[in-house]
């Protein structure tokens, strides 16, 4: 079934809407300084399942459906939404939004046509593939493998979620365009207790699929494992060193470098208001020979990949960086059409109820030629960071910080004892400068990554080969 | 902005007015469908925000959420739906799927609403319905003027904008112990943030005031002139060479670290062995001249409340006094599970207060002699389990109780327990923006890491 359709189906049909009443609606918005308008249908059911203290105790179910109604006049957005999704909430809502610029005489909607996406997921609920026993039968295997692998594990939390959300876009240039989206997650956080000393380690994965493929890949007992290793490398280390030095970043989930280090920086708003450290650089230099970076929203099934975006403009492979020059800024539609140019399908919004903006979707690094063990083995005295937990960026100043869950010490090009985790902090246009080895060992995060601006929340991923950055800031108690 | 709307209608007010009924009726369904325990909560935020940017409106957004969740239980094991949709049928599926989650869940002890002797049957009412009558269009012209007196000097080249928010909350919570305690709650902000140049590049910062009364909001000159001068002096900054000096905390982030205090005694983290404060009742925390506690009942103030998440009565009581911890931070499960009674915070900590001071910032920044005043912190570096403390800082550095110059791109770690002790003074720079009143915070050492020689 097309999406089109099961968006129709879920989203206009119950009360009776069809598609020209959202042209009614859309014109009733246009008209005076009303440059463009849109409609953001979506409807939104998610499901979570938690264990803790070795049984699921926690379960619960939710459903949200509503409709966003923005205007947008210039530089101008007015905005209102509506948890009922039919005709009189629907006008009630345009007029609300309409009344950024003066009322006058409205134009009528030209007519629509269907933009379709990508085929990158399925459409069927990812949470009806496995029955409650089967799901509870997941968690509770996580707890016992955990348990059974170490003595030392005191503490198993592990939990499971699903979301399945069907949007319907209807913009006032005729465009109409659906997305059915699934996404689920699987988390296991564990505590381990030697001789008085806690630690923690935690591992998960996810994206765009079906419960069913945790079971299919074995991923469970993956996970738990990987959630028991961390705490046990935990309670060895040292105090982390405090100071400038070089950097050996381990591939996958340490590409929250990138997000945070250039990604932000180089989102649409920004650029366009020009209160980015990236502001008016295309075409100069921001990294080093051989770095290349790319937002990638056509991956298929990846947490951060969408077949279009919130504005029915299907994703792309977007080049930021390429051979360590500044090519191009992520891009919604609004930020597009005042900077001249065109959405890049990175318009996005945490719900009906937030408006969308430019946002990050896949943000990796592309593969260099070294050995991620020759890359160790250059290292005489270093930091190197396999483990993160999140980070944040001003975008202003360009200072970035993420913080290391999982480090080592490096000494004469050999890794030596793990250290406690410590935060990192560079500034954004400079610290890819200071790159000065990409591994060949390329790898995408597991699917776990959220990222939050201005208040909303949207899921992306990250990923990046090992690299070596001569001197960051590893802040650590031990100056 | 002409055409202003009123965004009430008809429908919304019927809805809120019968919105006990609704509960009610909830909670008699979910009994009949084998609910032995139901509790309900139900909220809705009316409201709308404008903001202007570079003298322009830039947005305006209506805002009108409701949220109903409901949890249920078939003897000890519990499920829990939410839905934005309140009409009786859909409130009754919700009903439905919790009923079905709670029969896949396994049995707990601990599980269960809070014992009815705690339920705040008599509620204080505490003033915290202040609406604030102002059109968008008033709105605007004053975050217009917040964003011109910020931008009123010529080093500030860029905004991010200026916006005045109002939004005016219904809350509702009722369960099977017969309580049913409903309050409205109004929330005004006004904020600003921008950007200033020079040749070393460019710095942003913001400031904001938050209240429930918009009487009690800054003047709008004031969180324009201070967006302004917190912007301007973080010019030209600098990182430093990696260091061990005292540290000045302003209030807006002294709050987060007494945040950091409240995560640690939080039943939820205590009963996991999941913190760095688990077996620390009675025993001295901070230094003795310290004490803390908390007051739910303080007329207007943000982070009051007549009752708990859970309808549980809150009180007034000393969380610290005199350096010692006397009592955690509990909900009825956690409490459950620590065999102790829930302290009446599910939902968090209300009106946080520190003892009162004589230091004005200046004096602790004279008292700190060299060291750094922190201003910002970013990053999420804390380690809840350790206590284990890492996080991005940019400030100012101090020299002979002077300020000197403007730095950024550090970092500052320590251990939380060990930082809760070296806590030397706090300054009456009290701010209430929030659920912490917090002033000034001097801590005697901490680790700075920075990329100067």
């Amino acid at each position: 079934m097309e999406s089109i359709d099961i968006a129709r189906a879920q989203l206009l049909s119950p009360t009776g809407l069809v598609d020209e009443d959202l042209n009614k609606a859309l014109s009733t918005i246009l008209g005076g300084a009303i440059d463009t308008a849109d409609l953001y249908f979506q409807s939104q059911v998610r499901e979570a399942w938690s264990l803790d203290d070795g049984i699921v105790k926690d379960a619960s179910y939710s459903r949200q459906r509503g409709v966003g109604v923005r205007a947008i006049a210039g530089e101008k957005t007015g905005f209102a939404y509506s948890d009922d999704i039919e005709m009189s909430a629907l006008l009630e809502s345009s007029r609300a939004a309409r009344s950024i610029a003066k009322a006058s005489n409205s134009i009528i909607a030209p007519p629509q046509h269907i933009q379709t996406g990508h085929d990158l997921y399925v459409q069927d609920s990812p949470f009806d593939t496995l029955n409650e026993h089967q799901k509870m039968d997941l968690l509770r295997q996580a707890d016992e493998i955990a348990r059974q692998a170490d003595p030392r594990v005191k503490q198993v939390m592990v939990s499971l979620v699903g979301m399945h959300e069907v949007i319907l876009i209807a913009r006032s240039d005729g465009l109409l365009a659906a997305d059915v989206r699934p996404l689920v997650r699987f988390n296991i956080s564990v505590i381990a207790e030697q001789n008085g000393r806690r630690e923690q380690g935690s591992m998960g994965g996810g994206g765009r699929f079906d419960y069913h493929q945790f079971i299919r890949e074995n991923s469970v007992e993956a996970f738990a494992k990987e959630a028991v290793r961390q705490a046990l490398v935990n309670l060895e280390a040292k105090d982390a060193p405090a100071g400038k030095m070089t950097v050996v970043l381990g591939p996958g989930w340490p590409g929250v470098l990138l997000h945070e280090a250039v990604g932000h920086g180089l989102e649409g708003d920004f650029n366009r208001k020009e209160t980015s450290a990236f502001s008016g650089r295309i075409g100069e230099h921001v990294a080093s020979a051989g770095v290349t970076v790319v937002d990638d929203g056509t991956l298929k099934n990846r947490r951060g990949s969408l077949n279009l975006d919130d504005e029915g403009t299907p994703t792309q492979c977007t080049t930021l960086i390429e051979d360590g020059v500044l090519r191009g800024y992520m891009q919604d539609r609004l930020n597009a059409q005042l900077s001249g140019t065109v959405s890049t399908g990175n318009g996005r919004r945490e719900s009906y109820a937030h408006l969308p903006m430019p946002r990050m979707t896949n943000t990796y690094m592309l593969a260099g030629e070294q050995a991620p063990e020759d890359i160790i083995a250059s290292v005489d005295h270093g930091f190197y960071a396999v483990n993160f937990g999140g980070g944040q960026v001003d975008i202003t100043s360009g200072k970035f910080v993420f913080s290391a869950s999982e480090a080592y010490m490096i000494e004469n090009g050999k890794i030596t004892y793990p250290v406690k985790g410590a935060t990192l902090i560079g500034d954004g246009p400079d610290v890819l400068t200071r790159v000065s080895m990409i591994g060949n060992d390329l790898q995408l995060d597991s699917g776990i990554g959220t990222c939050g601006k201005e208040g909303q929340s949207v899921p992306v991923g990250v990923g990046q080969p090992t690299l070596k950055v001569d001197g960051i800031t590893v802040g650590g108690t031990q100056a | 902005m002409s055409e202003q709307e009123s965004v009430t209608n008809a429908v919304d007010s019927d809805k809120a007015m019968d919105i006990e009924q609704v509960v009610t009726d909830a909670i008699q369904y979910a009994k009949k469908k084998g609910a032995d325990h139901v509790e309900i909560s139900a909220r809705n935020d009316k409201g709308y925000s404008v903001s202007a940017r570079l003298g322009d409106i830039e947005t305006l957004e209506h805002h009108n959420q409701r949220a109903l969740g409901v949890t249920v239980y078939r003897g000890k094991a519990k499920g829990s739906a939410d839905s934005n949709d309140i009409r009786p049928s859909a409130i009754e599926d919700i009903i439905d799927a919790a009923l079905s989650m709670a029969s896949f869940t396994a049995e707990d002890e601990a599980a269960g609403l809070a014992d009815v002797e705690l339920m705040a049957m008599n509620y204080p009412e505490l003033d915290l319905d202040r609406p604030w009558e102002l059109e968008p269009d008033q709105a605007l012209k004053i975050a217009m003027q917040c964003e011109e007196t910020a931008r009123a000097d010529e080093r500030i080249v860029n905004s991010e904008g200026a916006s005045v928010s109002t939004i005016r909350s219904q809350s509702i919570y009722a369960n099977s112990h017969d309580f049913l305690g409903h309050y409205a709650s109004t929330r005004h902000s006004i904020s600003c943030s921008v950007v200033a140049a020079d040749e070393k590049g460019m710095q942003r910062d913001y400031w904001y005031s938050v209240a429930r009364d918009a009487d009690a909001l800054d003047a709008v000159e004031t969180i324009g002139l201070k967006a302004r001068e917190r912007t301007l002096r973080r010019l030209n900054a600098r990182s430093l060479s990696t260091r061990e000096v005292p540290v000045l905390f302003e209030p807006n982030i002294a709050r987060s670290i007494l945040g950091h205090f409240f995560s640690a005694i939080n039943g939820a983290a205590l009963y996991r062995d999941a913190s760095f404060l688990t077996d620390d009742l009675g025993q001295n925390i901070f230094p003795d001249w310290l004490s803390i506690s908390e007051n739910p009942h303080i007329k207007t103030a943000l982070a009051s409340s007549p009752f708990d998440a859970e309808g549980v009565r809150t009180q007034a009581r000393d969380i610290v006094s005199d350096g010692v911890l006397q009592g955690y931070i509990l909900s009825s499960y956690s409490a459950r599970k620590l065999n102790m009674t829930t302290t009446g915070n599910s939902g968090g900590v209300h009106n946080i207060r520190l003892p009162e001071s004589q230091y004005t910032q200046d004096d602790l920044i004279k008292q700190m002699g060299s060291g750094v005043l922190l201003t910002e912190l970013i990053g999420n570096g804390v380690n809840p389990v350790t206590g284990d403390y890492s996080r991005g800082a940019a400030g100012f550095w101090v020299e002979n109780g002077e300020i000197q110059y403007p730095v950024q791109e550090i970092t500052i770690a320590g251990n939380l327990k060990e930082m809760f002790q070296r806590i030397v003074a706090i300054g009456n720079d009290v701010d209430t923006c929030g659920g912490i009143h917090c002033g000034s915070m001097l801590m005697d050492q901490m680790t700075i890491a920075g990329s100067a020689e």
